[in-house]
């Protein structure tokens, strides 16, 4: 038999300490201390190996775009906007919005850099052309 | 090796009924006239049911309700929600309790009046703020991800995407019950409205009302009953993810396992289904799991169907009643690809009837892209 430590379950919950780093301006991702792997969105456990072993780690915050789609939007409500996925540059995946750039020329392979921006209830992530 | 449970029980009682809309009457209400009249054909009453299985897209207790409407007390209930593929892991639960004698007969319902109360699709999806933020249609953004990056991968059209949905029609103008009939070109689907790029309006499935039933019992006391028996060959699901954005590679779908292991359970392969049934939300959803099926190599789906291939007498009937695209699709199609399989292998599918089909695939899809199941179903000369 085998027991789980109490203390990888107290505290402020994952979402909630990804959360506060990007308030304070740090993108952070876990890194599992059992297989190496970073994994977004924030766990209590590594979803490649099941290890409560995580550490939060600085991103990079480069990355490239894996796909992305124009959502229809009536013009006079700001026309078609994108959301993308980009594939961080330590493995994971995350949907966003690449800005700064006319939203149809966004293309699958570009190279992007996060920035955070804070427009709703709390900080998130969005890109920008690299 | 076959699975012993192949063959060991059958569906014998299937219905449909509200796809072209029923305004003033609710989900329950419509799930309830298909269980009835399912039950009907299969000389069987709502009294016999002792084992209940139902998902409705807005009462995460429709288990309960659906007892509680027929007045019934079920031995088992089971409200399952894998999305629209629950159905398909319905049939499989079911097997598995008759076969151990907690059950002697299986309900198997369904009903939505979204297009009618809503005009909506309706989910009971919790939002997934990761995702929601970036304002995502859901869930039409996401298998618009999964399209523009299979687009990218193996450099297939929107033209050719459209040709999904023209087919699709095809079979819906020889199905009276279709909501959707009429004439569909290439060009009508690329001239649609688009909705979350590069899937437009033609690429989506419908809103509409519509519920189904299956009854199912033990294969012995199938053979005695009014209906020709159509019986579960094998089964298998598999869950990869729930939210796109978790999904590993966006032109892969864990049908990849859902259908090697129905094949194995029914000891079937791809090249032996006479008809094929898929849950179609999206022209790329029946790219992807023909594929993923292993009727055609990855990268392959787009030509094989642009070359007329799953039309109304090509090589690999698919999608019969017209699908999601173009019959019905009241929020989980699931269900109807069970029932269109029914149909097809009792020979009643009037002027769509694919002639000596024994062997039908049916494949529902959950979530987006996530819980696909895979049932094989036969005749008795299959057995």
């Amino acid at each position: 038999m085998t027991s789980i430590d109490q203390a990888n379950f107290d505290g402020p919950g994952p979402d909630e300490v990804y959360r506060e780093f990007l308030g304070k301006g740090a993108f952070k991702l876990q890194k599992c201390g059992g297989c190496g792997k970073f994994q977004f969105f924030p766990r209590q456990m590594c979803s490649h190996c099941g290890a409560l072993d995580l550490s939060w780690e600085d991103a990079a915050g480069t990355g490239e775009v894996y796909s992305v789609s124009l959502v229809n939007r009536r013009p006079e409500k700001g026309g078609p906007f994108n959301v993308v996925m980009i594939t961080l540059a330590e493995g994971p995946r995350m949907m966003s919005r690449v800005d700064n750039i006319a939203h149809e020329d966004v293309k699958i392979g570009m190279p992007v850099k996060a920035r955070i921006v804070e427009e709703g209830a709390f900080p998130f992530v969005v890109f920008d052309p690299a | 090796m076959a699975n012993p449970q192949r063959g060991s029980t059958a569906i014998v009682g299937a219905a449909t009924a509200g796809f072209k809309g029923v305004p003033g009457r609710s989900s329950v209400d419509l799930a309830g006239e298909c269980a009835l009249k399912a039950l009907a054909e299969a000389g069987l009453t709502i009294q016999d049911v002792d084992g209940l299985f139902v998902c409705l897209p807005d009462d995460t207790l429709s288990g309960l309700t659906m007892s509680e409407y027929f007045g019934i007390r079920p031995k088992f209930t089971d409200n399952n929600r894998t999305g629209g593929s629950a159905f398909l892991t319905h049939t499989e639960i079911a097997t598995l309790a008759l076969n151990a004698g907690l059950i002697d007969v299986a309900l198997i319902c369904y009903g939505s009046n979204q297009r009618s109360s809503t005009g909506k699709l309706m989910s009971s999806a919790r939002p997934f703020e990761y995702e929601s933020v970036y304002n995502p249609i859901f869930p039409a953004t996401s298998y618009a991800l999964s399209a523009a990056r299979y687009m990218s991968e193996y450099g297939a059209t929107e033209e050719q995407f459209a040709e999904v949905a023209v087919s699709a029609r095809k079979w819906a103008n020889l199905n009276p019950e279709a909501a959707m009939q009429g004439p569909l070109t290439v060009e009508d689907c690329m001239s649609s409205r688009m909705v979350s790029s590069p899937l437009k309006v033609r690429d989506c499935c419908l809103v509409t009302d519509g519920g189904a039933a299956v009854v199912m019992v033990r294969a012995d006391r199938a053979k005695d009953m009014p209906q020709k028996p159509v019986y579960l060959l094998g089964s298998a699901a598999a869950t990869k993810h729930r939210n796109i954005s978790t999904m590993d590679d966006f032109t892969v779908t864990a049908a990849v396992e859902s259908g090697k292991r129905a094949h194995e359970n029914a000891g079937t392969k791809p090249s032996d289904m006479d008809v094929v049934e898929i849950y179609d939300a999206f022209t790329i959803n029946t790219i992807l799991y023909l594929e993923d099926l292993g009727f055609v190599k990855k990268g392959e789906a787009p030509a094989f169907i642009a070359d007329g291939n799953i039309d109304p007498g090509g090589t690999l009937p698919v999608n019969t009643n017209g699908g999601g695209l173009s019959c019905n699709h009241p929020g989980m199609y699931g269900m109807f690809t069970i029932v269109e399989a029914v149909r097809q292998l009792r020979g009643e599918g009037g002027e769509r009837q694919v002639k000596g089909a024994e062997l039908a695939l049916a494949h529902g899809s959950g979530g987006v892209l996530s819980s696909p199941v895979t049932n094989i179903f036969g005749t008795e000369a299959t057995l």
